[in-house]
């Protein structure tokens, strides 16, 4: 007689720098599909690294087949029979795809590798997500990441799995390939097996879950069934509120143009991308991961090269030569990266080294020694004007928590005073509140006449903010939304629209 | 604050001091002879040729690269020296000049393929090594070339202050590049390459001037050590500065500068300069044999980096008393 519950959850707490889960609790039944919604660090990748054994709670209870469960490792809670396929990829290119699928239980005798038997079990396991013809035996670098992202499927699905989590499984994947995924789990449920489904695609999850839990800051806001519930009211659970739309406002977003792309054209992943940027303006970009936003940005900084395409800084009609982001920050563009640590920081050094990297020609006397004098005070002032909470100028960089990281590396181009600022990801992996700061942050950038282009995943965010949506597609602005014109679905449609050609293709 | 940074600094300074005096100490307890104004001029007198070498490596290392190539091309510089003054009749200082030009050619060579290539500094100065090598061979006709009393005059002790004008000048090396380092804009920037050249590139500065620079300036230095090695010996020596390399690496590491780049002081290179250098007088004094000043050098270096890296691990717990004593933090 299998227990009702496959798996309750209750007073789940777990913090970090700032509480991410308080008392969380869950049921999930076997069979079931359950969704898992809310926004960015709303706590939900979190919790199924508890489950999964790559973090440890803080207090609360677990139950897992009617058993206590709390898993020390990845592998205690595979041997127990939960697996996570993970929303980054952990797929490792140099080895080939049968060794990927297997990597912690290759089948050996003697300490050797027994292949053939490796390839056979490979086979099985890909033929059940749908790749029947993949060769097992090339370097799973070769693959395109939605074939990637089912490899790894592939191997969680060939463990004896009885609760299989899924964390954003088809931001990668093509509409064939999401239907196979579909059939996966169809299958699975009907075998008893639980599914988490953590999800932002609200229509995915209407066609694949049961039931629906929403996380807002930690907590657990509700659970419906999935019949009961609409995407505004979704939505509204996650937010806490109606979103905010951004009202039109008559003074921004209409000064001269700022800066000017035309033609811009960068490996493989920027196409063709014509836009601009007015004084006072926030204009954000929207689209998919994988979609040319990070690389539009990156070669507009001169990051990557540019294979075509001008850049127009100010209203002159002659282009800015960029070809390294020396470049371009001579000509008035700062560049806030998406990896803060590892192209942002100096981790191991001060605040004043970071905050005066970009201007330390300033600071310079008699002749050429910095002056250490006029770092510590134009440092002051701006972690003072940015609010960063640190012990002072010298604390060392890498102890600070992600949103005071951030604002060091805005005040590097605050010290700089560019004209164009360049944002990706401006708030990623960032504590709700540090969020606010940086939202008001660039409002007041844009409101001193500073033209702000900004990437985002969280479309609320760019909703609320911006002043302009342009939606990136395969390389290629798709759309352009007006505040009031735009919705999350409208925006989520063209981010989409320039992959659907593809899709329908044979390859 | 200013303040700290600079006491920080005086802490790591005064610990390497008395880690010297220690030895010193040591010494003396076994050779009464030890500890006397002498063996102190002599140890003077034997390590300019090392600290120059150090201060260049120290830099390089900062900047997370490494150079392999500066006892050959010590010997490569020396044997330009010899020649130009054996052969060709130069006057003393324009060969002294040829000869830092030649360190500092090799210096540029190393940072250009280097950099602009993207190999990596480990490989090309490691075929720098053995290109200079061959090429000091190729320019003594593989002879020791007596030059005598025309270089020697610069590693003569003065007679006023206790010490040869070649100690002076690499004091002074000393110094102008530790100020370079701490105080200038280029220092900072090799600082800030060395810790994540990546986000120096994309706070627009472009880290490959600074690198280039930096090989150059490792080359000008050991030409320069080359005068000095030169001038001791009052002969040109293809030989010379064979094994150089490791102990510039060993003096700099003893310093405390991490081989992994972003830290570092030349101050601090100085001392573990001094500190291999009593080393081995030490042993010399007390009766060791070459093989066994061998074994104790190499497990010194180990051993004080790993002291090292157990006083930053203590730094890093930060609760401690010990870390409180031997805490510091580089700016």
């Amino acid at each position: 007689m299998p227990p009702a519950q496959l798996l309750r959850v209750s007073g789940l707490q777990k913090s970090y720098s700032v509480p991410v889960l308080s008392d969380f609790s869950f049921e999930l039944l076997p069979g079931e599909v359950h969704a898992l919604v809310g926004s960015n660090g709303a706590g939900k990748s979190t919790f199924a690294r508890i489950l999964s054994g790559l973090t440890h709670a803080d207090a609360g209870q677990m139950e897992f087949a009617g058993q206590p469960y709390s898993p020390h490792s990845k592998r205690d809670a595979e041997n127990a029979g939960v697996v996570m396929v993970m929303q980054e990829l952990n797929v490792i290119g140099t080895l080939t795809v049968a060794e990927n699928i297997f990597l912690n239980r290759l089948p050996r005798v003697a300490g050797f590798v027994r292949y053939g038997q490796l390839r056979k079990m490979a086979q099985e396991a890909l033929a059940r997500v749908g790749l029947d013809d993949l060769e097992p035996a090339i370097p799973a670098r070769l693959l395109g990441v939605g074939q990637q992202q089912l490899v790894e499927i592939a191997g969680a699905l060939a463990q004896n799995c009885r609760l299989l989590i899924l964390d954003e499984p088809t931001a990668a994947l093509t509409d064939p390939e999401i239907e196979k995924l579909f059939a996966n789990i169809r299958r699975l449920q009907d075998g008893g097996v639980g599914i988490i489904y953590v999800s932002h695609r609200m229509d995915e999850i209407r066609r694949i879950s049961n039931r629906v839990t929403v996380l807002r800051d930690g907590r657990r806001v509700a659970t419906h069934p999935v019949a009961e519930v609409t995407p505004a009211g979704l939505v509204r659970e996650m937010v806490g509120h109606d979103l905010p739309e951004r009202k039109a406002s008559g003074e921004r977003g209409r000064g001269e143009v700022a800066m000017r792309v035309s033609g811009l054209r960068a490996g493989e992943r920027v196409c063709d991308v014509t836009f601009e940027v007015r004084k006072g303006e926030i204009l954000g970009l929207a689209g998919l991961i994988g979609s040319g936003r990070t690389e539009t940005l990156r070669a507009i900084f001169g990051a990557d090269r540019k294979e075509r395409g001008d850049v127009f800084v100010g209203a002159g009609d002659r282009p800015a030569l960029i070809r390294d982001p020396s470049d371009a920050v001579r000509a008035g563009i700062g560049m806030v990266p998406e990896d803060r640590k590892m192209d942002g920081l100096l981790l191991a050094q001060s605040i004043r080294v970071n905050t005066t990297l970009a201007t330390l020609s300033r600071h310079v006397h008699g002749g050429g020694w910095l002056d250490f004098r006029a770092e510590t005070q134009t440092t002051d002032a701006l972690r003072q004007r940015l609010g960063v909470r640190c012990e002072s100028a010298e604390q060392t960089v890498g102890e600070l928590s992600g949103g005071n990281q951030q604002k060091v590396v805005i005040a590097r181009w605050l010290a700089r005073n560019c004209n164009v600022l360049l944002f990706d990801e401006p708030t990623r992996g960032i504590d709700v509140a540090a969020k606010d700061s940086i939202y008001q942050l660039l409002r007041d950038l844009a409101a001193e006449g500073k033209a702000v282009v900004m990437v985002s995943s969280e479309l609320t965010e760019l909703m609320a903010l911006c002043d302009r949506i342009l939606v990136m597609s395969n390389g290629r602005i798709v759309a352009e939304f007006l505040p009031g014109q735009w919705s999350q679905e409208k925006i989520t449609h063209a981010a989409f629209s320039g992959y659907l050609d593809q899709a329908t293709k044979p390859v | 604050m200013a303040t700290s940074r600079k006491s920080t600094h005086l802490g790591e300074f005064a610990a390497m001091l008395l880690i010297w005096l220690g030895l010193w100490l040591l010494f003396s307890f076994f050779s009464h002879n030890f500890l006397s104004w002498r063996t102190l001029s002599g140890l003077a007198n034997r390590i300019p040729t090392l600290m120059v070498v150090s201060a260049g490596m120290t830099l390089v290392l900062i900047i997370g690269a490494i150079d392999l190539s500066v006892g050959s091309v010590l010997g490569l510089a020396g044997a330009v020296l010899g020649v130009a003054v054996v052969n060709w009749h130069w006057p003393f200082w324009a060969a002294a000049w040829a000869c830092m030009c030649v360190g500092l050619a090799a210096g540029i060579l190393n940072g250009l393929i280097s950099v602009q290539l993207g190999v990596p500094s480990f490989i090309v100065t490691l075929g720098m090594l053995e290109m200079s090598r061959g090429l000091a061979y190729l320019a003594t006709h593989s002879q020791t070339e007596y030059i005598g009393a025309p270089v020697e005059g610069l590693s003569r002790p003065l007679s006023a202050v206790g010490c040869s004008p070649a100690f002076m000048i690499g004091a002074f090396v000393t110094g102008v590049c530790q100020l370079v380092l701490s105080r200038t804009l280029f220092g900072r920037y090799l600082v800030a390459i060395g810790t994540n050249e990546q986000a120096v590139r994309l706070a627009g500065i472009n880290p490959r001037l600074p690198k280039i620079a930096v090989f150059a300036l490792v080359g000008l230095l050991t030409g320069l050590g080359a005068v000095f090695y030169t001038s001791r010996l009052g002969a040109s020596d293809p030989n010379a500065g064979a094994g150089l390399e490791l102990s510039a690496i060993a003096a700099v590491v003893i310093g405390g500068t991490s081989l992994m780049g972003g830290r570092g002081s030349v101050v601090s290179s100085f001392f573990g300069v001094l500190i291999i250098a009593t080393l081995e007088a030490g042993l010399a004094q007390v009766g060791a044999s070459e093989p066994l000043k061998r074994v104790v050098t190499g497990a010194v270096i180990v051993l004080a980096v790993a002291l090292d890296a157990w006083r930053r691990h203590l730094a890093g717990s930060k609760f401690t008393f010990l870390s409180r004593l031997f805490s510091s933090r580089f700016a």
